[in-house]
């Protein structure tokens, strides 16, 4: 799983059926440090993330499936978390 | 999945049989905010509905061939929509 940070929307009226009625959230990659990476991602959401919070992000195709309870999504990132605090060991 | 623009269509003069019904496209991957990022890559269309100029979001690997019908074919990438707006929040509302 990634962290990121929800930084926008994807609005979109032609689709795959799968993507009906859900919403598509752009989340920006975050290191360690909470710091953007500069990479997105285009997730689907499975918690009512909102914008500005910092998520976890499932990044891979089966387990994504599994939480979308449909075998043939074509679906690989999802928003399974809301983050509140990130603590690293000091080194 | 990834934002991608289509830059034009490809027409193959032979393919496998599982390919043939579907639509290839070329597509320019793109950043959040909509500029060209890396190589371009041919994406099967899964919507059918896309063309040049248009912005879509695409999908890799396994995803990619679940997002065709029929699904089990050998792809690499696929189109899943095509994208009316992308709405990226102004840093005001994000604090």
């Amino acid at each position: 799983m990634i962290l990121g940070r929800i930084v926008g929307n994807v609005v979109s009226t032609i689709h795959h059926s799968i993507v009906e009625g859900r919403k598509l959230l752009v989340a920006e990659r975050l290191d360690s440090n909470g710091c953007p990476t500069g990479g997105y991602v285009i997730a689907f959401d499975a918690i009512g993330a909102g914008q500005g919070e910092t998520v976890l992000i499932l990044d891979e195709g089966n387990g994504a499936r599994q939480i979308l309870d449909d075998a043939n999504a074509p679906v690989r990132s999802i928003v399974v978390g809301i983050v509140d605090a990130v603590e690293l060991e000091s080194s | 999945m990834l934002l991608g623009r289509v830059i034009g269509t490809v027409v193959p003069a032979v393919l496998v049989d599982e390919l043939s019904a579907t639509p290839l496209l070329w597509v320019q991957p793109l950043t959040r905010d909509g500029k060209a990022e890396g190589d371009p890559l041919v994406c099967a269309d899964g919507t059918r509905m896309a063309g040049p100029g248009q912005i879509i979001y695409w999908v890799a690997s396994r995803e990619a061939a679940l997002a065709l019908d029929p699904w089990f074919v050998p792809v690499d990438d696929a189109i899943v929509g095509l994208v009316d707006d992308v709405r990226l929040y102004t840093p005001k509302e994000l604090r």
